[in-house]
């Protein structure tokens, strides 16, 4: 990825900080900048809010000056697994509250491994199972730390 | 005498059978997440700072250290071994390292790189002991100006030496520091960035941060490839990984050179154990009789890197328990951990906590011992770890790090901020914006703008009051030169060469 990324995304992260840059600004100017007492809470965010605007600026337009060179292709096959992994871990953390941590914690490893990794589905049941039982009796059981409870009490 | 009493003291907490066992969890732990590719310290100790806060503090701290500076020790198994660093500090010991392994020496490479760990290390540690308690009584005459200079000065380092462009390293920087301002106002009790979330009154945690962006972004890039790599033979026995008298007699410049440069980098912000192991081994290039050899396989090209990037540890702490000043991510973590654990890194940390650092100091020497015990006897057994699918370590990182989250608070709010800094954290690495700014943005920003805030009280207003005291304007100042080097054409050049090695 990662020249042609890279460039391309300069322009859009730039965009995107130069969009968070302003918020900030927006937002300080809300707050008290200076007061009989000293700075105010808008003091510090208003600075950095500026500079963030500024160099985001600067990299947008040092890529605009660029011009939008071709570097090598977008791996998206690299990508969509990086992103695939992420969207799993997020059903897997929206799926907290009902099924509990155990229940979820087995599904998101039967999915890697078994999706991801294309592993036999027994291979991939025996991996879940065995690692959700081990957070159990290791975080739960014998440190005492709590996990999320689903509506099955574990 | 202050500081023979001080390692006296410490060795007494140290050797607390509590303690002696947190150490060798500590480095035990390091020496396998050391070995695992893709899984660093950062990481490893952001997942289990959670896990620390109902231990006893000398003993959490002496753990997370092990961790730290253990991984150095495993980072040369992988590199030696199959030509793949365990740790960035690591890549360097591929050169030779590998080379040796290919050639039937893999057993002297893994000996030398445990040796001059140990010795480096250990040297590292004297330097620490030696140097951060005057340092701490210097330090006690700084006032907020100097700490807000400071903070910009260690800062301005961390970005020159963090990524190719210095504007996106600035930018992780003011946005860690934008994150560090969410929450709660104390001085005027206003709230800001909240988005009206009640649950963003306290702050957004550096913990949930940290694993998102070191943990869970390092599983999304480990995580696009299923490459295999091969492990060449592991010599078994000792007596195969002890290198010979003439080995150790070519190295006698390597432990030294490593130790020092080592020790030195690790003081300054932003350099790093991958820096100091590429300058390392090149001053022992620059210097060796056989220079035209390195590469090919020569036993120094393995001692010397591998002495730095372990005496840099000792370096690294000079700045973070003398001045609360972190210098790279891991010890911004670190710093993280003592702000959490009620401790203030800082000049008067020496003084306020002795059993604390002389505990800490004590138990490194402690450690070094354990971790040349480790990996001499029973690299063939680490090795071994290697063997663990990827498919079952990666799981198991994630949900470490989800319970370590959820073990803070309690909260499923902050699982899904873990989702989100995870997200950033990935993106980051895809679009070349530097990790290491960014949490150090967030660790020192309550910092930075509470000395500069207490500045301005202390001026009515007056900015002037940055420069008008000396200490602050030479900081101030050195800051300002450093984040103008890119545009002096030689500095710049130097600065990314050191980068590319990075």
């Amino acid at each position: 990825m990662e020249d042609g990324t890279r460039k391309s995304g300069d322009l859009w992260s730039g965009v995107a900080l130069a969009a968070l840059g302003l918020y900030i600004i927006i937002q300080a100017g809300q707050w008290e900048y200076l007061g009989p007492e000293g700075p105010g809470a808008g003091f510090f965010p208003l600075w950095y809010g500026v500079a963030i605007l500024a160099l985001s600026v600067l990299l947008v337009v040092s890529h605009l000056k660029r011009g939008s060179a071709r570097g090598d292709a977008t791996d998206w096959n690299k990508l969509g697994r990086a992103l695939s992994t992420w969207l799993a871990l997020a059903v897997s953390v929206a799926l907290f509250k009902p099924l509990g941590f155990v229940i979820s914690f087995a599904l998101l490893t039967y999915c890697i491994v078994a999706v991801m990794y294309r592993r036999p589905l027994a291979t991939a049941a025996l991996t879940a199972v065995a690692s959700a039982a081990g957070f159990y009796l290791v975080f739960d059981r014998a440190l005492g730390v709590p996990l999320p409870v689903g509506v099955l009490g574990f | 005498m202050e500081i023979l009493a001080g390692l006296f003291h410490g060795f007494a907490v140290a050797l607390e059978p509590a303690n002696l066992f947190w150490c060798f969890v500590g480095v035990l732990l390091g020496t396998v997440v050391g070995i695992l590719p893709g899984l660093g310290p950062p990481a490893t100790i952001a997942m289990l700072l959670p896990l620390t806060f109902n231990m006893n503090p000398a003993g959490a701290i002496i753990m997370l250290a092990g961790i730290y500076y253990g991984a150095k020790y495993g980072g040369s198994t992988t590199s030696i071994l199959m030509n793949v660093p365990g740790e960035s500090a690591s890549v360097v010991t591929c050169l030779d390292g590998y080379q040796m392994a290919k050639k039937g020496r893999a057993g002297p490479a893994l000996g030398i790189a445990a040796i001059a760990s140990f010795v480096a290390g250990t040297v590292g540690v004297l330097g620490l002991m030696l140097v951060a308690p005057p340092i701490a009584k210097f330090a006690l005459s700084f006032s907020s100006p100097e700490y807000f200079a400071l903070m910009s000065l260690g800062l301005a380092l961390v970005v020159l030496l963090a990524g190719r462009s210095i504007v996106k390293a600035l930018l992780a920087a003011l946005v860690g520091l934008w994150i560090a301002s969410v929450g709660t106002d104390l001085f005027s009790s206003t709230s800001r960035f909240t988005f009206g979330r009640m649950e963003l009154l306290s702050g957004i945690d550096f913990v949930v941060v940290a694993i998102g962006v070191f943990a869970l972004a390092e599983v999304m890039v480990n995580m696009e490839a299923r490459e295999e790599t091969q492990l060449l033979p592991v010599p078994k026995g000792l007596k195969n990984l002890l290198p010979t008298m003439q080995d150790l007699k070519d190295c006698r410049f390597a432990f030294l050179n490593g130790s020092v440069i080592g020790f030195l980098v690790g003081a300054l912000p932003g350099g790093g154990s991958t820096i100091a192991s590429f300058l390392s081994y090149g001053l022992e290039k620059a210097v060796s009789p056989r220079r035209e050899q390195f590469g090919t396989g020569v036993i120094e090209g393995v001692a010397a890197p591998e002495g730095a990037n372990n005496s840099e540890t000792g370096g690294a702490l000079v700045p973070l328990l003398t001045l609360g000043i972190p210098g790279s991510g891991t010890t911004a973590i670190l710093l993280a951990a003592l702000v959490l654990w009620g401790f203030k890194p800082g000049p008067l940390f020496i003084p306020e906590h002795p059993a604390l650092f002389w505990g800490l100091v004590a138990s490194m020497y402690i450690g070094n011992v354990m971790l040349l015990i480790l990996n001499l006897p029973l690299v063939p057994l680490f090795a071994q770890v290697l063997r663990m699918p990827v498919y079952v370590l990666y799981p198991l990182i994630l949900g470490v790090s989800m319970v370590g989250v959820y073990s803070v608070s309690g909260s499923l709010f902050d699982l899904l901020l873990l989702l989100a800094f995870g997200l950033l954290g990935y993106l980051m690495r895809k679009l070349d914006y530097p990790s290491a700014p960014l949490i150090l943005g967030l660790a020192l920003g309550a910092g930075m703008e509470r000395a500069l805030r207490q500045s301005l009280m202390m001026s009515e207003g007056k900015l002037s009051i940055l420069v008008a005291r000396p200490i602050s304007a030479v900081m101030l100042s050195l800051a300002v030169l450093v984040l103008l080097i890119p545009m002096f054409g030689k500095l710049n050049a130097w600065r990314l060469r050191a980068l590319e090695q990075d």
